[in-house]
């Protein structure tokens, strides 16, 4: 039992960052948004996530930035309580307990010491109904607040955030739910009520989607499903009101925003274009096209300089008001289904599946980032609803990591599918995938499943892959006959059938001596060397769901599931099922580093996990529950540095992690304790003193600040000798620094004393384990501009200080790369000048 | 933000022949000279000095042809009976040939009289040369005999009565004077090598079929055959006779083999009216010329400055090779485009160390269909690739703009609201590629679209109906033609499944006593694999 509670389920990364509406600090310089149990705030120009804030029990669902102080934000939760952060700090405040799940927050400037709530309405348990309340905050002192102090404002509010807007100097508040736009007037405590036909005479909805107010102006304009923007005039009359219709949108508005003077309204929605309307002239808008998925929020900073939009891909743009894109915050993308497998990418170690809409995300699993998006369909993506639209729905990477094979789709249920498959070679200069050969229409019908040869390299790359059609075919890389035809390309092999049965699942042995086709029920064994039939396995009744080799010491072993709920193992020297149970595996899996198989077995709603060796009858770990619903995707993924744990439960985990995507896509992996506390300590370090942004001087000079403060502290666990006192006095590096540069003696004289600090302190630092860390190569150069950029002016200051000779302005990619490498080195010496 | 994406034009693979360097060379010849003989002209011969005047053998006369002239400068009309074989002598002053009354005789190039004859063949002479060292002739008669003969005094020299047949060709060694090879036509298949010093030969081979060529590489090393049988054999002569390639690319008999290139290429003619040009290091067919009647004859002049070819129905094709100057002649004509110097100014300027480089933003250029795609004007975009020119030369991007029509569901907006001439220029560019195989899917459903449209307006134009009318019949044919392909498909089949022979069926104990059975087993076992309990 003990050995159980050791490992743990928990969520890795890629959590959503588009739920909620974010918020812009007022100096434009942070963004909070809800992510998960946490506010994360990043920064607006590094893009980097700066401070996490923590605390919250549930879900986070709403950040909105303190009217009265803006260096403070409420943050609201499922768990009943409304949050006070210093965000810049990340320190936590106070903490009101409103005591009912809350689905959103508002606060107006006018409105002091009172805040709006959304909550569901008492006697309801679902989310249909809910009440807007204001909460008078008390003052009182004290981390734990208690509130009481509630009243209702309206009732009948949507679920949906976007649909409560407060107007004028918090004079009134609108509120929208289904076709009617409801406004409360605070000061006559009066409200009124307008409703629009259910159906426009185009027959499609007037649904009322999303409200904004004007700042400044009576004028409330609010967005509909048929794409109409509506500006509300003379509100505060049950007769005249006026209304004023825009369209532009040809499907549902979802955000809408005014800019802080009042003079743009900003509109979006699915089809990833932000209009920018000029407020009276409405004639007139700006556009910026192509923001890569429908847009679910707007926010603008509060002296307008910045816009920023959410996106259904968990993606937040910042834009510059001037409608440019500046920067691009992306968390994991997240579709409605993932429908490759999760691979490992063996170069860069990502995770690679479904992206964007036609693309194939590499999402680094170390770094929680998303390295690059790999488009495979190359074609325009037309946003809008209701469109059939290539998908990818397979991919695989060999063994090396040289190849990449994809297959899209499109039409997948009629007759006149289109099926592509792509191969993609990658590209050394570039570190990327560039398409190598597309095949149209490779199988008649859908295809059930691609496999690469794990074993082979280079030339000899063998791909198979299985169809409806009743067909299996090997592809391999064949050079032209003619130099003159270009490179090499992939061209089909062998084709064969079985019988006429359709081929479901493939899997070739670690070596790839062997491939296993199983035919719906029956398992064919080949050599892909010669393409003969070796053997079929026959068994019992049920057709083949999936299909795995063991490996290493278990490589004489093949196994498989079937639909009929079994779990069954063949010795393929005997060719005799070893062993068979009945469970319901929804997922059966390798680990390439270990001869152990993982098994997801589906149960009463739940998925337990069991992990065991072929050759072994007891399973060497197992869980129960470790999600609800059906787990269908997991990879085995490599770490990069072997844990070397001796419980024999967690001893799978030594090598290798293994992800699982819960049927909600949510990411989660299996961590053993020793690990966990391991990232808490990482994770201290790595706590931002100042409140100063992770800017890359920052990193350069601030590096181990606290880290030096840590070890005042506790001076048992860093020896002094640590740290040896660098060199050369520190008052006379003070003066030295702070003293004009023309009443210095020549920087020849002062440099080589310098460079004995510099050589000293590097020795020993460079023994110190944690603070080289590795980057890899590939994530390193994915936003290459921006890095580079960053180095150069990052370690010019410390350039023009320490060389006084060959100053070169003009970088080669090699010395910055040299540059690059210097920075991950540890100039904390630097700032100990400084300190002391 | 992300640009625009354009269109992809899907690639699909080229049909028909393949544009190698071989086929651009041996293209680039002028327009065929045809001149008419008196009959089937039987062998031609180039002289081996400049001017490179050849002899062409034809019935009972011979004629030299300048390398531009259309008229014989010089005709040989002293024969009896038929010609064969005039051959130049290797400085091209003598020329020899033998005749159908199995007399040989020899000429001077600007005489007239023969100045020697050679009698004592009782038959036909078909092959005569000149050997190595100029003073000595080589003849091949149907008496079954070959023959060496000086020149000075017409004396016969030595007699070989090796080959039971006639013999039909035969060549001379030209780097040494003692050695030739000849070979038998009709019955006698063999090739033999001939040393004048020795007495009998020193080699045979066996073609296998009766040989009606033969052509020795400037190396000597190999020798190559061709005859009746449609194959041409070549031989490695120095591993004493070793067959070394098999090529069979003629299905009538070869008659004529040459070299060109310096020898890098073989040319074989044949009575199936084809020329063929092999590479002769790989030995595959690199061109394929095609005549008008069945070929007798081939020569190539030196550095293929042209090929003459005799038929059966004595005409003489002569082509000539286009030159470099009468190229850039006809490149002139066509219209000048900015100099290359254009296109790569400021390109290949390479920046200095210390130079601050200022990058450009580099502006996409779009395609018209493509600018229109990004406005979604979907029927504009339709329009602008369904240009007169794009569509005769380029239909792939036509086809593709359409599917990408349909991929973003536009394509009933962009087909319907067009007036008879738009719609005489879509279906007209339906009705040209309906049945290509490649584009056939997309454009079927466009057409189908077209159909729905526009079944309204049937009947108000004649233009129109006719069009369709037109589309009809040519589906209809195209189903007829897809029937009877289907038909021969099926004959092929059964044909296919009688000359297989049956294979037993790998038939394993092993493989089929594993399921079921051996499941069940094996759950006797007391290591067998249950569902793990949890505490």
């Amino acid at each position: 039992m003990v050995e159980q509670a050791e490992i743990r389920v928990v969520h890795q990364g890629g959590s959503n960052i588009t739920f909620r509406e974010p918020a812009i600090s007022s100096d434009s310089r942070f963004l909070l948004c809800a992510s998960g149990h946490n506010v994360k705030v990043f920064s607006t120009v590094t893009e980097e996530c700066v401070q996490e804030l923590r605390g919250h029990a549930d879900l986070v669902t709403g950040v909105l930035l303190r009217p009265s102080n803006h260096l403070q934000a409420y943050s609201c939760s499922a768990d009943g309580t409304v949050r006070l952060w210093d965000f810049t700090d990340g320190i936590l405040i106070k903490t009101y307990v409103i005591g009912y799940p809350i689905c959103s927050i508002y606060a107006s400037a006018s409105h002091d010491g009172v805040i709006f709530i959304a909550t569901p309405t008492k006697g309801y348990k679902t989310l249909d109904s809910l009440q807007l309340l204001a909460v008078h905050l008390p003052q009182t002192a004290g981390q734990l607040v208690e509130t009481s102090d509630l009243s209702a404002v309206l009732s009948d509010v949507s679920a949906n955030p976007a649909t409560v807007a407060f107007g004028r100097a918090g004079e009134y508040v609108a509120s929208t739910n289904g076709v009617q736009l409801q406004i409360f007037f605070f000061k006559k405590q009066k409200s009124f009520r307008f409703s629009l036909k259910e159906n426009s005479c185009s027959g499609r909805s007037n649904t009322f989607t999303c409200v904004a107010c004007h700042p400044t102006d009576d004028c409330i304009a609010t967005g509909h499903e048929d794409g109409k923007i509506r500006l509300w005039r003379n509100f505060d009359q049950k007769r005249e009101y006026t209304y004023r219709t825009l369209h532009w949108h040809h499907s549902t508005v979802r955000a809408l925003c005014f800019t802080p003077e009042g003079s743009n309204l900003l509109s979006g929605g699915v089809e990833s274009v932000l209009v920018q309307w000029r407020y009276q002239q409405e004639s007139q808008q700006d556009f910026l096209p192509r923001l890569g998925a429908a847009i679910t929020h707007i926010a603008v900073s509060p002296d307008g300089a910045l816009f920023c939009t959410s996106h259904s891909d968990n993606k937040i743009v910042l834009i510059q008001s001037c409608v440019k894109v500046s920067s691009i915050i992306q968390g994991l993308v997240k579709g409605e289904a993932v429908q490759t497998d999760l691979m490992v990418d063996p170069r860069s170690k990502a995770l690679v599946l479904n992206g964007k809409p036609g693309h194939l995300q590499f999402y680094s699993l170390q770094r929680d980032r998303l390295l690059f998006n790999l488009d495979v369909v190359q074609q325009e993506f037309i946003h809008q609803e209701g469109l059939d639209q290539f998908q990818v729905v397979m991919a695989t990477l060999d063994g090396a990591g040289a190849w990449l094979a994809t297959v899209e789709e499109r039409k997948q249920e009629t007759a006149e599918a289109e099926l592509n498959l792509k191969l993609w070679a990658f590209d050394e200069p570039s570190q990327s995938f560039v398409l190598n050969t597309t095949v149209s229409t490779p199988h008649e019908v859908r295809i059930t499943a691609v496999t690469f040869d794990p074993a082979a390299r280079g030339q000899t790359s063998l791909l198979v892959s299985c169809g409806r059609d009743g067909l299996f075919k090997a592809w391999r890389l064949a050079v032209p006959a003619h130099p003159d035809d270009g490179g090499p390309s992939w061209t089909c092999d062998f084709v064969s059938a079985y019988h006429g049965l359709t081929p479901q699942r493939c899997c070739f042995s670690a070596d790839g001596s062997l491939l296993a086709v199983g035919f719906q029920e029956v398992v064919t064994v080949w050599s892909p060397a010669s393409w003969e039939l070796l053997l079929t396995l026959s068994q019992p009744p049920g057709i083949i769901r999936d299909l795995c080799f063991g490996r290493l010491s278990c490589s004489k072993f093949l196994l498989g599931t079937t639909s009929s709920n079994q779990l069954c193992c063949w010795n393929l020297l005997t060719c005799s099922l070893e062993w068979s149970t009945s469970m319901e595996v929804s997922l059966l899996l390798a680990d390439p580093l270990s001869d152990n198989m993982a098994a997801f077995c589906h149960q009463d709603g739940n998925t337990d996990l069991f992990v065991f060796k072929p050759s072994e009858p007891r399973p060497l770990f197992s869980q129960k529950a470790v999600c609800s619903g059906r787990v269908s995707r997991a990879v085995f993924a490599p770490r990069e540095v072997a844990l070397e744990s001796c419980e024999e439960s967690s001893q799978w985990l030594n090598r290798s992690q293994l992800y699982f995507l819960t049927p909600l896509m949510d990411l989660l992996t299996f961590s053993t304790r020793a690990e966990e506390e391991r990232l808490m300590t990482a994770s201290k370090q790595l706590v931002v003193d100042d409140s100063v942004a992770m800017t890359p001087f920052q990193l350069l000079l601030g590096k181990r600040r606290p880290h030096h403060q840590a070890a005042v502290e506790d001076p048992a666990v860093r020896p002094p000798a640590d740290r040896p006192v660098p060199p050369g006095g520190s008052a006379a590096v003070r003066e030295l620094l702070q003293s004009p540069a023309h009443v210095l003696p020549a920087a020849a004289a002062l440099c080589s004393v310098f460079m004995e600090a510099l050589l000293g302190v590097a020795t020993e630092t460079r023994s110190e384990p944690e603070l080289i860390t590795m980057e890899n190569e590939t994530s390193a150069g994915e936003t290459p501009s921006d890095d580079q950029e960053m180095e150069t002016r990052a370690t010019r200051p410390e350039r023009g200080l320490l060389e006084t000779d060959s100053a070169d302005p003009v970088l080669s990619r090699a010395q910055v790369r040299e540059l690059r490498r210097v920075r991950k080195l540890d100039h904390s010496w630097f700032s100990s000048l400084l300190d002391s | 933000m992300a640009s625009f994406k354009p269109t992809k034009i899907p690639v699909y693979p080229k049909l028909g022949e393949k544009v190698t360097q071989d086929t651009l060379y041996w293209k680039n010849y002028k327009a065929p000279v045809q001149i008419k003989e008196y009959g089937a002209v039987s062998n031609i011969d180039f002289s081996p000095v400049a001017p490179h005047n050849f002899a062409v053998t034809a019935f009972s006369r011979i004629h030299v042809y300048g390398p531009f002239s259309q008229e014989p400068v010089k005709t040989f009309t002293r024969f009896k009976d038929t010609a064969y074989c005039g051959r130049f002598r290797s400085d091209g002053q003598l020329l020899v040939a033998g005749c159908e009354d199995s007399v040989v005789r020899l000429f001077d190039v600007s005489g007239r009289v023969a100045l020697r004859m050679f009698k004592g063949h009782t038959k036909a002479v078909h092959v005569t040369d000149f050997t190595s060292d100029r003073y000595q002739i080589l003849t091949g008669s149907d008496d079954y005999t070959c023959r060496l003969w000086d020149i000075p005094n017409a004396a016969e020299l030595s007699t070989y009565r090796e080959h039971t047949d006639y013999i039909r060709c035969g060549v001379t060694s030209k780097l040494n004077r003692d050695l030739f090879i000849t070979a038998s036509g009709s019955y006698d298949h063999t090739l033999k090598v001939f040393d004048a010093r020795a007495e009998k030969s020193v080699m045979t081979m066996d073609h296998g079929q009766p040989v009606e060529s033969l052509l020795l590489y400037p190396s000597e090393g190999l020798l190559v055959s061709a005859g009746c049988g449609r194959y041409v054999k070549v031989w490695d002569l120095l591993k004493g006779g070793q067959p070394l390639v098999l090529l069979k690319n003629h299905h009538k008999t070869i008659t004529c083999l040459a070299l060109g290139s310096n020898g890098e290429r073989l040319l074989s003619a044949s009575l199936d009216r084809h020329v063929k040009v092999y590479n002769t290091t790989t030995y595959k067919v690199v061109h394929n010329f095609d005549y008008a009647a069945a070929i007798l004859s081939l020569a190539l002049a030196p550095d293929d400055e042209s090929i003459v070819v005799g038929m059966t129905n004595s005409i003489l094709s002569i082509k000539h090779r286009k030159h470099t100057e009468e190229s850039k002649e006809m490149m002139s004509q066509q219209r000048r485009r900015p100099s290359y110097r254009v296109f790569v100014k400021g390109k290949n300027f390479v920046p200095k160390p210390d130079d601050y480089l200022v990058s450009k933003p580099v502006k996409e250029h779009l395609a018209k269909y493509d600018r229109e795609l990004k406005k979604f004007n979907v029927s504009k975009a339709l329009d602008a690739s369904l240009e007169i020119w794009l569509r005769k030369k380029k239909p792939e991007i036509t086809v593709g703009v359409i599917k990408e029509l349909d991929r973003r569901g536009t394509l009933k907006n962009a087909l319907a609201g067009r007036d008879e001439e738009q719609l005489s220029q879509l279906l007209h560019f339906v009705i040209g590629n309906i049945v290509d195989t490649r584009f056939a899917p997309i454009i079927l459903t466009a057409a189908e679209m077209i159909l729905d449209i526009y079944k309204s307006v049937i009947g108000q134009s004649a233009l129109i109906d006719q069009q369709l009318l037109r589309l009809q019949n040519i589906l209809e044919s195209e189903i007829n033609l897809e029937q009877e392909l289907l038909e021969v498909l099926g004959m092929l089949d059964t044909m296919f499944a009688t000359s297989v022979t049956r294979k037993e069926v790998p038939y394993s104990d092993v493989g089929r006593s594993n399921g079921l059975a051996q499941g069940e087993a094996s759950s006797s076992r007391p290591e067998l694999f249950r569902p793990p309990e949890i505490k």
